[in-house]
């Protein structure tokens, strides 16, 4: 194997410190300052998030993300491809919940046409959300509680998770990575054996949910670990760009699902919970509550829900239905042009943003009348969260790093887009 | 009154040399103006006591591949207190593009200035820290522009030996 | 395994050493999980307890490569990550052996983009590509056993040169 040289492995910036001519000697090696690397690969970074720590002894004294370890440049992509084909992109973006990011990209090319889609659609792409939220929060709770050093409850949510991913599996034909929405509806009706499957889920989650609190919430070394780390306060927290559930553990009650509501939100009745204290402890609170509220706004949607139909019938703008394609011809005619020169939208542009479990996920598509979006930018919950945890960590000690890194809950799919 | 029809008359009151482009699709509001007048109005925005836009969502910019006004960098601020999101455009030239930087006003735009810069080469003015955001520091092109082909430049990017 | 027979009847057995040490590296495949993007999530479904990877012996996910035999880069690998990938793959002690899970990772899959490595053959010997967008976890466990079969069939002389073998594809999903 071929030695690497001293060139390859460091870059200009960390050679000229190397290269430097010093002095300095070690009498307590603690007193002097030093620079950690933390990541790209570590367990406790979601990913490939890479930490550049200054640190004094066990303090960190400054600190620097760097991201573009998982830069896929969707953007690029999105411009190059039509926006039906963008669908199964969006699932890749925050990976953890694929079908609140499908809604939400489906949401504003919607939004771009000017069209709607039916109640039922609208009542299951809510029902899937939420569920998708109830999927991110546990693992991000898990993996908070796995952090700080407490697996067992990484395990329950993983367990817990897995009976949702089984009601995607009956619902879209995939566990994971989902593409289920259309524009205009969703790829297929709800089966009333996913329904029954949810309804199954619902009831045992409570108490479930219940066993992990009791574990953590009473555990010393978890609350200590987090309470009064990474605080931040409601005023800084609204000007560094937080949103979701960190904006919302600094005591700030924003919710686009209740500030602008979407889809039908408005028809149900749900709370944001908020707390005040704003450090990693009352994030983790805040997602605990959420899952609660989720299971609520799933019960309701699920008995509010009609039957009826689940695609917009709009020739022109939206997929016919299979059965027609093959019958007549008209279908065929527009199915065609659908899905090989796309669907084409009138000049403008627009911005939309839904409440995803991470934060605002927002989709700003400048359309130029053609079957592609001319540009299309992903405003990403995960990236403007990530924005404060330079300043969040400083002051506190390596091991804080992890806890505030984990209650910040990045996922850098969409970080890094 | 509504918010959404307060803005304009407002803005033109406070800056009446500054020509305000309005427009209105699909219930985005959209204000268009002179690139110098960024910093000035973005302040108005944020500390006016009926406005207060107080969380900057985005920023970002569009290639338009032309030859006047190529660029027009974006902004979408919000405001928590009136649940409103306005959007707002800035024509850039070609050659040496810049803007002035809105951080000093949203620290949340160091990234997405960062960002924009990363992607589009457009120079953010008084920005505290101008470096690439994704792409390794030694990189010497911009992604999103739209001359750079969907695949790269081959040779651009390095793989380790094998 | 049928060990415990053996020890009932005559107590002892005839083997090869390559054989005995085989049989023993197979059985206790400690992975590197590089979970870099979506298939990383589903590498956790793997560790947890539906599909419990103890099953195969290989749950000890360390995640210093110091320690493991099987490097699994789970997810889309870009121009940047590339050398960090390297990186771990160089600091594993030999003999070890690498999965390609997913198919960003084999060919670059979905991403046709500048900053995409279109399949980690291009700077690493690959042994198992994985499919699928992510490969279910029963996909995964699949190719775990077929790693165990070639561990297990790897001689001690063959280690000075890897690729030992020729890759196997696995199909699926």
């Amino acid at each position: 194997m071929e030695r690497l040289t001293k060139d390859d492995v460091h870059p200009s910036i960390v050679k000229a410190l190397l290269d430097q001519e010093t002095n300095v000697t070690f009498e307590d090696a603690l007193e002097n300052e030093m620079i950690l690397n933390m990541g790209p690969q570590h367990p406790a970074t979601h990913g490939v998030l890479r930490v550049l720590l200054r640190l004094d002894g066990e303090t960190v004294v400054a600190a620097v993300p760097d991201l573009g370890y998982l830069h896929r440049g969707y953007e690029k992509m999105a411009e190059n491809m039509s926006y039906y084909e963008f669908i199964p992109h969006t699932d890749r973006l925050d990976y953890i919940s694929p079908p609140a990011n499908n809604t939400a990209f489906c949401l504003a090319v919607e939004k771009l046409y000017g069209i709607e889609a039916p109640v039922r659609a609208q009542y299951i792409r809510m029902i899937m959300t939420e569920l998708s939220r109830i999927t991110s929060h546990l693992v991000a709770v898990g993996a908070l509680a796995m952090d700080v050093g407490a697996l067992t409850v990484f395990l329950w949510c993983l367990r817990e998770r897995e009976k949702v991913l089984n009601a995607y599996d009956i619902i879209c034909g995939a566990r994971f990575t989902t593409s289920y929405t259309r524009i205009g509806g969703v790829a297929a009706d709800m089966p009333d054996e996913a329904i029954g499957i949810i309804k199954e889920f619902i009831a045992q989650f409570e108490e479930k949910l219940d066993e992990a609190e009791r574990m953590l919430n009473t555990n010393r070394i978890f609350v200590e670990r987090l309470e009064g780390v990474g605080v931040i306060s409601g005023e800084e927290a609204i000007n560094i760009g937080l949103t979701g559930p960190n904006l919302r553990g600094s005591g700030i009650e924003h919710d686009l699902r209740r500030a602008n509501p979407y889809m039908l939100y408005d028809q149900i009745d749900f709370k944001v919970p908020v707390y005040n204290e704003g450090d990693s402890l009352a994030r983790y609170f805040v997602r605990a509550d959420e899952l609660r509220e989720s299971c609520k706004i799933i019960i309701q949607c699920l008995d509010k829900m009609p039957k009826g139909e689940i695609m917009l019938n709009s020739p022109k703008k939206v997929l016919p239905r299979k059965t027609e394609i093959y019958t007549k011809m008209e279908e065929l005619i527009h199915d065609f042009m659908i899905v090989n020169f796309g669907v084409k939208p009138p000049v403008g542009d627009i911005y939309s943003g839904v409440e995803n479990p991470k934060g605002e996920l927002g989709f700003y598509i400048v359309s130029k009348g053609e079957g592609h979006p001319w540009k299309m930018k992903i405003r990403s919950p995960s990236f403007c969260n990530l924005q404060s945890l330079g300043g969040l960590i400083k002051g506190h000690m390596i091991s804080d790093v992890v806890a505030i890194i984990g209650s910040l809950d990045p996922v850098m799919g969409e970080a890094d887009k | 009154m509504e918010i959404k029809d307060k803005i304009v008359p407002l803005l033109q009151e406070q800056f009446p040399e500054t020509n305000f482009e309005v427009t209105d699709f699909r219930g985005d509001l959209k204000i268009k103006f002179d690139a110098s007048q960024i910093y000035p109005v973005c302040n108005f925005l944020k500390n006016h006591d009926d406005l207060k836009f107080n969380m900057c969502e985005d920023v970002t910019a569009i290639d338009w591949a032309t030859k006047k006004n190529r660029f027009t960098v974006v902004y979408h601020i919000y405001s928590l207190e009136n649940k409103f999101r306005l959007r707002l455009a800035c024509d850039v030239q070609e050659n040496h593009p810049h803007i002035a930087s809105v951080v000093p006003l949203w620290k949340s735009a160091n990234w997405y200035e960062r960002e924009t810069y990363d992607m589009y080469g457009i120079k953010f003015e008084n920005h505290p820290d101008l470096r690439r955001m994704y792409m390794p520091e030694e990189y010497e092109y911009y992604p999103l522009r739209k001359e750079y082909p969907l695949m790269g430049i081959p040779g651009d990017l390095t793989l380790p030996k094998k | 395994m049928g060990l415990e027979a053996k020890l009932m009847s005559d107590g002892f057995i005839t083997t090869t050493i390559d054989a005995l040490v085989g049989w023993a590296r197979e059985s206790s495949v400690w992975p590197m999980p590089l979970g870099i993007s979506c298939c990383g999530i589903e590498m956790m479904a793997v560790a947890g307890p539906k599909y419990d990877i103890a099953r195969f012996g290989s749950e000890v996910m360390r995640f210093t490569p110091r320690q493991c035999d099987v490097l699994l880069v789970a997810g889309t690998v870009t121009y940047k990550m590339s050398h960090v990938v390297k990186k771990i793959y160089d600091q594993m002690p030999d003999p070890k052996w690498v999965i390609a899970m997913g198919v960003c990772t084999s060919t670059g899959g979905m991403y046709r983009s500048y900053s995409v490595v279109q399949g980690i053959d291009h700077f690493l010997p690959v042994d198992i590509y994985l499919a699928g967008c992510p490969p279910r976890p029963d996909n995964l466990l699949n190719a775990l056993m077929l790693i165990q079969d070639k561990i297990k069939h790897t001689r001690a002389r063959d280690f000075q040169n890897i690729p030992l073998l020729e890759p196997v594809k696995v199909n699926g999903n």
